[in-house]
This record gives C-alpha cells, structure tokens and sequence, in this order.
C-alpha cells in the first residue's frame, strides 16, 4: 500500500511530501562519506527513480517506456496531462485549447503568501498555465476532446479557470459532436477563490446536462488522488466513471475522516477497488488498456 | 424562542447579558419593596433593543459565522412550522435509512403546496447528536433528491433551507458514495421543471450546502455564511494551524454582504434586530413574503426557461483573465 500523504498540503500550493521525504534527508545512519573518489560516478540528476510503493528502482527511460507503471508491482505513478495526451491522442497530436484563460487574484486572498504571487511563483516554474489542460484530437478513430488535470499547479486545485475550460470543453463536444473525457487528478477546492470555487461544481455540472441532452457521451476517468469538488460533481457525473488501479478517490480527505471518527482507517480504503466494490466505478482500468478501452466504449456509444 | 432565563450569550452578546442581568434585579427588587420600578426597567429594556441593533451593525465576518452558529437560532422545522401550515414530514431515502439531519415535506405557504428541505440540527446536546449537528449522509442527499424529484412529479415548487457545517466526512458516508450523492444533486437541481428557491439560513459550508443548493433564486439570510470551506478547515490547510479562523473567515469573503456584490447570491433578507435567535416569529415573517413573491415571479416562465436561465446563471459564475494568444 502507498504510504499516507497529506495531498491537501498541495491544496496550499506547496509541494506535497510524504512523511519519509520529509524528514529523510536529515536523518544519516553512518556519518561521513563512505565511498572513494575513485569508485564515484557521474550520474545526470532524474535519471533514476524509485517506485513509491515497491521501491523499485529503474530508470525513467524505462518508466516511460512502461507509460508509468511500475514494472515490478504495476503502481500507476502520478503523471501530468502532456503524458495522458501522449498515451490517448494518436500519434502525440493535439491542438491545446483554452490556454488564454489564466487564474487571477481577485479577492486578492493572502493566507502566507498572496495568491496572485503563489499564482505568479507556480507559472514560473512550469510551463503549465492551470490546474486543467483541455486538448482536441484523434483517439484511434476518434475525435475527443480530453481535459486533464495537472496535480503539480497547486495541486489542481478546481478554481475558476478549470470551471471556465471546463465548460468551453463541453462547449466544443456540442459544436463538434465529440466525446468528452475528463481524467481527474486533484486534491479539491481552489480556497483562495471561496465560494467562486464553490460555484463552479454547478456551473460545471449545468453545462454537462447540456451534453446529456444532445446525448454525447461523458467520461469520467478517476486518477490518484480526486477529491473534495471533484468527486462532488463532474467527477461522479460520467456516463461512465472508471478508474486507474490504486487511486485514492472519495469526498473528504482520509486526515478529516480519520480526525472525525478517532480511528485508524482500514486498508485499501477510498482506493479504487474499493469504490469499485460499493458500486460506484464501472470499471478499473490499467493505464497500458486505456487508449483501447475508451476508443472501443465510444465505438460502442457510436454503433 | 427561549424564555429569557434560558438564553445563551455570545462573547460579543455580554453587554447585553449585562443589561439582562440588571432586569432581573431590578424586577427582584420591585418584587420584595414593593415599588414601582416599571420606569427603569422599560429603560433598560431600551437599552436592550439599543444594543441588539448596535452589536449586529458592527459585525466582524467570524463573528457572524459565530451568530450563525448561535445556539438559540432557529433551525429548518422552526422555520416550516412557522411559515407554513399542514406541513407533512416525510422520511427516508427509500434505499438506506432515514437520515435525521436532512427534514423535508410538503407544506402550504400561503396556501401554496411546496416541498419544504433543509438540513436540520438539534437545540441541545442530545438532539445535537441525533441530527448529527446538520451534518447529512449521502443518504441525506439521497432522500432530498427524492422529495424533489416527488414535487417536481406534482409540479410543486421545492424550498431549501440550508443549514450545514458541511456534508460528514464519516467512514460510511465514502462507503455510500457522499460525492456521488452530492454530484448527482447538484446535476437534477440543475434540470428540475419546477421553481426552485434555496435559502442559507445558517451556515453553508462547501458541497454539503450545494447538494441542496442549486436554484432559480439564491438567498441568504443577514447572519449567515457560505463559502466552499469552513473557516476552522481553511485555517488548517492554508496556514497550517487552528488559530488562524477569524483571518480565514475574513479572507473568505464569506459574508451576505460580499457574496451578493460578487452576483453569488440573489438577495440578502433581513433578521429581527441582533439575530434570528431573538424573535423566531419575525424571522419566519421576514422570509416568508420573499418566498411567495419570488414563487409567484418564478411562476412566470416555462419549466424550459427555468432550467436554461438556471444553466446559464451558475454558468456565468467565475473570474479569469483572458491573455492573447
């Protein structure tokens, strides 16, 4: 099982670490440096990388080769939308859509830092603009538009501009009469937007009952981890919502459950499987299968 | 309403305890000695309104989630029993159980048939608990789609009270699917054919507002709050402690106030003087006249023109910035 993390700690806008992360990097069982000169190598930074949950240890080159599935224990690594397009959009290509629509400070809310400068701080160091990119193009013999979440922009966190992209999306389905699918990836509410954040699992959820009434099919697709507003709205609302294997998926964060009723929670649950198993989820889907699984549902939608 | 002894006091309400306190002396006094004291006690009683109006024009936005939290205020039933008649209170999600911290039934306003639903919290420890502090399950929201989906079958107007800490983030409620629960709410909300007016009347934290939230018409009563967080959970997410709740609530923008200038919510109406918790009776008959002229506006449209204005009201809530290409 994955160890515990405080995804909510993203919601903040910082980077998520996981207890061992944290304090790992200070605690030294032998002191000094044990290896000679002679025997060090020169190795590029990132080039390896350790599976959290087996500890398997191979190179990203390999990894990706695996599309981000631990090849010893099969763990679906948290990976961002430029991969999801690569796997789902034939050949890598896709036109982005809605990028000019960009977040904005307008409460100007300030927990420990202002929102406009954690904005401005996150477009700096990637070159994502939101927590959700929507793309258009062809699956198999397809044409879908796809939104995908990005965990690492505040931990894509659903705020106004994901609402807006959102509904644009849903907007380009009609015009186009293509499948939507979402895959969703986040820890929650936007709180520097407040209730705006709120909001938007309405408006999100009035423009897919637009879809439903020109009966063109809505996809939900679950990643590690979807939760709070997600789950309370276009998350749930698919026509079908499956899910990766392993994601951590439901309303409120296991911190706040396990706070409220003074217990440890058991294992496995709010993972995949488990939503699979209280009849919530269609389906579980490998991530290897996906481009195949959803190209054959919307054949079959189509037929 | 509670007898004057009983009556419990916020921080801020001291004075007026103080002045309550000196009443009750002096009415003692008039008592034992016999004299006439009526003149300084209807003074005091002056005060007393004085007061009320005074403490509620210089609100803080923590200290109104404090008045919407007040012990004494009037939860959903008080409301339904005092705006309606031959209220018939229905139960049960016809599926689990019957969740208690989610009322609702038909009623007559103004001898209108409507489906009353709230979120409903209990006036002392042990009905506390029974209503699970106004915390729904997703059966909560399960039996409040039901009761919607039944006056929508007899084309009766719905009115929500929203009243909620938030949905419970219980072990069960996952188990039950409280996102899909409140998902699927928010998604028939959007589509019903009849009129739909949803009221915060206390507090209105995040989803487990909006699972009974979406309307043709939005309200908030003057000491209220709504927003997609609690204060005290904000604070522990974005500043890492408890303490930082009354920063949080003012961040939030939380307030009537606030959420009517950013076009969240249609209007704000009214409370007696110093809160809801002091006249019931008033608070019922502020809200109620709005209820009815705004149904008899509603009534006006088709249910498809209803439901497209609806789509395009939450629709066009949101801020960004369009940069060029």
């Amino acid at each position: 099982m994955n160890k515990e993390e405080d995804f909510e700690a993203n919601l903040a806008g910082d980077e998520g670490q996981s207890e061992e992360s944290k304090s790992g990097w200070f605690r030294r069982i032998k002191k000094g440096i044990l290896t000679s000169t002679a025997e060090k190598k020169e190795t590029p930074e990132g080039l390896w990388t350790k599976c959290p949950n087996c500890n398997f240890i191979c190179t990203v080159t390999e990894l990706r080769e695996n599309i981000f599935v631990c090849p010893k224990c099969g763990h679906h690594h948290r990976i961002g939308s430029a991969e999801y397009f690569d796997i789902l959009f034939n050949d890598n290509h896709y036109e982005v859509l809605f990028e000019n629509i960009r977040s904005k400070d307008f409460l100007h809310f300030t927990d420990l830092k202002s929102y406009q400068k954690r904005l401005e701080e996150t477009w700096a160091k990637t070159d994502i603009t939101d927590s959700i990119r929507v793309a258009a193009g062809d699956v198999k013999e397809h044409h879908m538009v796809i939104g995908c979440m990005d965990f690492d922009f505040i931990g894509g966190s659903l705020g106004s501009v994901m609402g807006e992209r959102i509904s644009r999306a849903v907007d380009y389905s009609l015009a186009n009469r293509a499948p939507l699918l979402i895959i969703c990836k986040s820890g929650g509410a936007r709180m520097m937007e407040s209730a705006f954040s709120l909001m938007q699992l309405a408006k999100v959820s009035g423009k897919l009952s637009q879809l439903t009434d020109a009966k063109i099919p809505y996809i939900s697709l679950l990643t590690d981890p979807s939760f709070g507003g997600i789950s309370a709205s276009f998350g749930m609302l698919g026509d079908l919502n499956i899910a990766e294997p392993g994601a951590l998926i439901g309303f409120a964060g296991p911190r706040v459950i396990k706070e409220t009723i003074k217990k440890d929670l058991p294992e496995g649950f709010q993972r995949s499987e488990f939503l699979l198993e209280h009849g919530f989820l269609d389906f579980i889907v490998n991530r290897k299968e996906l481009k195949e699984k959803i190209a054959t549902l919307i054949t079959l939608f189509k037929g | 309403m509670p007898q004057a002894k009983n009556r419990q006091f916020l921080d801020f309400e001291r004075p007026i305890k103080e002045l309550f306190d000196e009443i009750e002396k002096l009415k003692q006094t008039a008592e034992k000695t016999k004299v006439d004291l009526s003149d300084s006690i209807r003074k005091l009683e002056d005060q007393v309104t004085e007061k009320r109006r005074e403490i509620t024009q210089h609100l803080t936005p923590w200290q109104k989630v404090q008045l919407s939290r007040h012990p004494d205020r009037p939860y959903t039933l008080k409301y339904i029993d005092k705006m309606c008649t031959n209220f018939v209170e229905l139960f049960g999600d016809r599926n689990v159980k019957d969740d208690k911290a989610m009322v609702g039934g038909f009623a007559q306003l103004e001898g209108q048939t409507v489906m009353m639903i709230g979120q409903q919290k209990g006036a002392n420890t042990k009905m506390r608990q029974l209503r699970n502090f106004g915390m729904a399950n997703p059966e909560g929201y399960r039996k409040a789609l039901r009761l919607m989906k039944l006056a929508e079958k007899f084309e009766k107007p719905i009115i929500t009270l929203i009243d909620t800490p938030g949905a419970y983030p219980g072990m069960e409620a996952e188990e039950r699917g409280q996102g899909e629960a409140i998902a699927r709410n928010i998604y028939e909300m959007m589509r019903l054919k009849v009129p739909v007016i949803c009221v915060v009347i206390g507090e209105g934290a995040s989803g487990g507002a909006l699972g009974i939230g979406v309307g043709d018409r939005v309200f908030m009563l003057e000491n209220s709050w709504y927003t997609v967080i609690s204060p005290e959970n904000c604070s522990s997410i974005l500043w890492r402690s408890w303490d930082q709740k009354e920063k949080a609530a003012e961040e939030l923008r939380l307030t009537p106030d606030n959420m009517y200038q950013f076009g969240l919510i249609d209007s704000i109406v009214p409370e007696p003087l110093g809160g809801a918790h002091w006249d019931y009776t008033e608070a019922a008959n502020l809200l109620k006249p709005k209820l009815v002229e705004t149904l008899k506006e509603l009534h006006q449209y088709s249910s498809e023109e209803r439901i497209a204005k609806r789509i395009v009201k939450f629709g066009k809530m949101g801020f960004w910035n369009e940069v060029p290409a």
